[in-house]
């Protein structure tokens, strides 16, 4: 749906060059949700605003829907007539909300329906659909400052529908919302994505709002993006920081001669005792330095980081064993120089993965 | 003594109306443009800009009294006359629009500029973006700088009057001034600060109510906006 190819920005100021972006690959699939992670100036924000061509890629294009952004014209600042119709399908949303305080909620939902020309009685139909659809039908005539944090960014998301996208961008739209309003903000984004087939782009510091909502996720780091796939192809990758942030599990080892392993049930093997049956198949005895159950992508997943007595050329059997269960079993890397070479690399190139 | 106060009254109101109207009419476009045309804005261009902050500059800094002298000639051109009233109008506006147009640069420069981007992310453009974005946001800011606008030109208006403009200023300068007539000096003084603050304060409502909105509207008046509907042509009224 949409896809960015050798996307770079470089903003100049004086003789001092910045680059925001570095080669980006971006690859998101119809109707999935795609979180962009990353730290403040990762870059994430000049990324989704070149999406929109809201800043203009120093090199690199632009894909949305098929349509190539980058060769519409436009001088500088300036958009030409046709890339203005291909913004006015792909809706936006902001962490700052972006209303009119001019306007009443019904007009600032109708402003991208007069960009249109979309006449009166029709844009009055659809502003008031729409927010029923967000679930504000009673504050059509409200203005925004009546409103709050989270009904703003309903509003707001509302306004970014007016003009029937297949594509949400979201800037950062929770970062502004307490954690209540942010889980009930997600939620309609995730119903939006499900009934409308809406494929949404969101950038976000949050890690919550990945684990909450995202099909698939990219981290950024200095303009590049370091990782990427789907959260389950992330999780399956063995050193993958995504995964470590996604689902942290603590814990430090409790001496020398030990071997630290994280361990990660997917599915079904969440659900059987295989620690219990290494204890008693090896006659190890293990201790839990950490360990976490959560949902990820609305699928079960549980981590953990257990301790195994001995260094691990004595615990390559058990790890074996583990492995053999259909578990991913990473060895904590300070154990030893050997470990890298040991762990297989079970998911291929993930590009690759997320390029079908 | 009255019918020469309630004369020289109409006259200032003649002076300031037509020279305030003529003001806005010209300072809008001109701060638009100035706003649009600066560093790093929508329609950056280097020369306009450049052209257009000098020319407001210069227009700024000239002594209002010589400005006066320096235009008969213009003056004459343009309404027949250079003095009286109807004279004084033509250096009055001169005077007002660059004061005026710098104020509505720095009216617009206050609205936030994630408005404009969204208005941009919606597919808007320039035109699209100076109608429905920053001038309705920037209304309170710009009724504001009208009656700042207001307020100078009713203090320029005396100025006028004193060299031939009529009004209010030429009433407390030949009677008041050189004929000794004190009361009628200090009558006409009076008169004009009732003025000034009568503007201002009408001024400060208007402004009050518009930056309000939403925070304090209560349902009545919230259904009053809904039942007027046709929010754009605000902007004129306040033209």
């Amino acid at each position: 749906m949409i896809t960015t190819t050798g996307l770079t920005k470089v903003y100049r100021s004086g003789d001092r060059e910045v680059t925001a972006l570095d080669g980006v690959d971006l690859h998101v699939r119809e109707g999935e949700v795609y979180g962009v992670l990353g730290q403040s100036g990762a870059g994430k924000s000049t990324l989704i605003r070149c999406l929109n061509l809201l800043e203009r890629p120093t090199s690199g294009t632009v894909t949305v829907a098929g349509q190539d952004l980058t060769a519409l014209a436009g001088r500088g600042q300036r958009a030409n007539a046709a890339l203005r119709a291909a913004r006015s399908h792909i809706g936006m949303v902001f962490q700052h909300f972006n209303l009119l305080s001019s306007r009443t909620v019904q007009d600032n939902v109708e402003l991208p329906l007069e960009i249109l020309k979309v006449d009166r009685r029709e844009r009055s139909r659809k502003a008031l659909e729409l927010l029923d659809l967000v679930g504000l039908a009673d504050k059509a005539g409200a203005y925004p400052a009546q409103l709050s944090g989270g009904q703003k960014q309903r509003v707001g998301i509302a306004r970014a529908l007016a003009g029937d996208p297949k594509v949400l961008l979201s800037d950062e739209a929770t970062s502004a919302l307490d954690p209540e309003t942010t889980r009930s903000i997600l939620t309609l984004l995730r119903d939006l994505n499900r009934q409308l087939g809406l494929t949404i782009v969101l950038i976000t510091h949050e890690m919550d709002v990945v684990k909450t909502i995202c099909d698939s996720a990219a981290l950024m780091k200095n303009g590049r993006v370091v990782e990427a796939g789907t959260v389950a192809e992330l999780l399956a990758t063995p050193g993958s920081e995504l995964a470590r942030e996604l689902f942290p599990v603590g814990g430090e080892p409790s001496g020398e001669d030990r071997t630290v392993v994280d361990i990660t049930f997917h599915g079904s093997a969440a659900t059987r005792p295989v620690i219990s049956e290494l204890a008693r198949t090896y006659n190890v005895d293990i201790s839990i330095l950490g360990a976490a159950m959560d949902t990820v992508g609305g699928k079960q997943i549980g981590r953990m980081r257990i301790e195994l007595p001995g260094r691990f050329e004595e615990n390559v059997v058990p790890i074996g064993f583990l492995r053999e269960q259909g578990l991913q079993v990473d060895v904590a890397a300070e154990a030893g120089p050997t470990d890298a070479a040991a762990i297989p690399a079970p998911a291929a190139p993930l590009e690759k993965e997320a390029a079908k | 003594m009255q019918p020469l106060l309630y004369d020289n009254t109409l006259d200032t109101l003649f002076m300031v109306w037509w020279s305030t109207f003529y003001a806005v009419l010209i300072g809008i476009p001109v701060g638009v443009l100035l706003h649009l045309t600066g560093r790093g804005a929508m329609l950056q261009n280097v020369v306009v800009f450049k052209a257009l902050g000098t020319l407001a500059n210069v227009g700024r800094s000239f002594p209002f009294l010589i400005l006066i002298v320096v235009l008969i000639p213009f003056t004459r051109l343009v309404v027949g006359v250079s003095i009286g009233p109807t004279g004084a109008v033509v250096p009055l506006t001169i005077a007002a629009v660059p004061f005026f147009a710098r104020l509505v640069e720095a009216a617009l420069r206050e609205v936030d500029k994630g408005l404009v981007e969204a208005a941009q992310a919606m597919g808007g453009g320039t035109w699209t973006i100076v109608f429905k974005v920053l001038l309705p946001q920037a209304l309170p800011a710009l009724v504001a700088a009208v009656t700042t606008t207001v307020i100078t030109l009713i203090g320029y208006s005396a100025i006028a009057g004193a060299v031939g403009g009529g009004g209010l200023g030429n009433l407390a300068y030949t009677y008041g001034y050189q004929q000794y007539e004190t009361s009628l000096m200090i009558t006409t003084v009076v008169e004009l600060i009732l003025l000034v603050t009568l503007v201002q304060l009408l001024g400060d409502l208007v402004v009050r109510r518009l930056a309000s909105r939403g925070t304090r509207a209560s349902s009545v008046r919230v259904g009053l906006r809904r039942a007027r509907s046709e929010e754009p042509a605000a902007v004129t009224e306040a033209a």
